[in-house]
């Protein structure tokens, strides 16, 4: 195996239903419905996966997610601020477990 | 790759055969000369096109106008104020109380010779369609040429301050939006928002209607298909969201296409692969029957599932 991840894999995940087709049609059931217009746009939905499929880093649903939002309307612009802020957010997660750092070198300091 | 034939995807919706369901509007391909080179370009059009439509073709098309009560005439390209007999053509036109739509790609209207041209145009009362496949600059440039953003962004001023695009003018102005790679076009209601929102935020542009139009695998946008890479991918996207609706709706059944020398097609798409009408139909507009050309079957392959992807594709944008 050369790699892992071949992009030719994304269209084999329908696969997944085999040995499992009730826990498959339930995922897709509910994964459909979580990604249909409802409080939020299909489109606000699109960029919220996309930065998800960043902080994840899965290169599946960067891919697909990609391709859904320039589908569904953002621009580069837009997708790329929506990267910033998985980004953001695991840098941010990264740095406030300094505060972590900091209590317990409190707390074995004297 | 081996993709199912189109056929046998409509079929399986009960729309096999597809026919014309009459004739409402005659598209008139005046010529592929243009001032312009579009990377994704169906009709491979450019500056150094010699096909361009001569006046005895178009007094064909007339004489057509004339025996029926087709209601619109839908004037394209190539950039179609570069044929000689435009002008004349139009007023001709406008003269039988035809509807009149103009395909333009707006820089035209600023080359020398062409500025009177939205003068031109509300003095006919035509409808416009103008192509702009982005609201910034950047994407619109990389698709249709440098400087092209800029010039089609004056042209459109020019198209507003005659009225164009303004409530209560009368005068219609659309924007055509195709997508500026391998990938299917957004809503064409929430991207007609966006435009409408940034168009008068950035620029002060109003128009009527966005138009959203699938990119076809066909001329100068399949060689880019090819040459990325791309060309599998995205006609397994294109077969995949085949939408039976869209095959129901598609524009070919309520049009016919005249090319520059006459000839009759179903659509647009199939003049650039030259794919003219048949199932025992007339095929050049000398020999225009309405009867026959009214009910006849639509000459299909594998670029339709363009049309019929998603909310599928018309000229007149999405159309379901």
């Amino acid at each position: 195996m050369e790699t892992y991840y071949k992009p030719e894999d994304l269209s084999k995940f329908p696969g997944m239903g085999e040995g499992a087709p009730e826990l498959w049609k339930k995922f897709s059931e509910w994964y459909g419905a979580v990604f249909a217009e409802g409080a939020l746009t299909e489109r606000e939905k699109a960029l919220i996966a996309l930065a998800v499929a960043h902080a994840v880093q899965c290169p599946y649903c960067i891919d697909a997610y990609t391709r859904d939002c320039l589908e569904k309307g953002s621009n580069k612009e837009q997708m790329t601020e929506a990267v910033h802020v998985a980004a953001a957010i695991r840098g941010g997660a990264s740095l406030v477990h300094g505060v972590q750092m900091k209590n317990v070198i409190e707390k074995i300091s004297m | 790759m081996e993709l199912k034939p189109f056929d046998k995807t409509i079929a399986e919706s009960n729309l096999y055969p597809l026919k014309s369901t009459g004739i409402n509007t005659l598209q008139v391909n005046v010529g592929k000369l243009c001032n312009q080179v579009c990377r994704h370009c169906h009709v491979d059009a450019g500056p150094g096109r010699k096909e361009v439509m001569t006046r005895e073709t178009l007094e064909l098309c007339l004489d057509i106008l004339r025996d029926t009560d087709i209601p619109t005439v839908d004037i394209t390209g190539g950039a179609p104020e570069m044929n000689p007999d435009f002008r004349w053509f139009v007023e001709e036109c406008r003269k039988l109380g035809r509807h009149v739509m103009i395909r333009t790609n707006l820089t035209i209207l600023s080359e020398p010779g062409y500025e009177d041209m939205p003068r031109f145009f509300a003095e006919n009362k035509v409808e416009v369609i103008a192509s702009l496949p982005y609201y910034m600059e950047q994407n619109t440039d990389s698709q249709r040429g440098r400087g092209v953003f800029k010039k089609s962004i004056e042209s459109l001023k020019r198209l507003n301050s005659l009225g164009y695009g303004r409530e209560g003018s009368g005068l219609t102005l659309d924007i055509v939006f195709n997508p500026g790679g391998a990938f299917l076009p957004p809503s064409q209601k929430a991207l007609e928002a966006d435009y409408k929102r940034e168009m008068q935020k950035r620029y002060g542009i109003s128009f009527n209607n966005l138009f959203t139009i699938t990119n076809l695998p066909v001329g100068r946008f399949l060689a880019y298909l090819n040459s990325s890479g791309n060309f599998e991918m995205y006609m397994n996207r294109l077969v995949s969201s085949f939408n039976p609706l869209a095959a129901a709706n598609a524009m070919c059944r309520d049009i016919l296409s005249v090319g520059w020398d006459g000839t009759l097609y179903d659509c647009d798409f199939n003049q650039m692969l030259g794919l003219s009408v048949n199932h025992g139909v007339p095929s050049h507009i000398r020999d225009f029957d309405l009867s026959r050309l009214s009910k006849r079957q639509i000459v299909t392959g594998l670029h339709c599932y363009g049309c019929t992807a998603g909310a599928g594709s018309s000229c007149g944008g999405a159309t379901t």
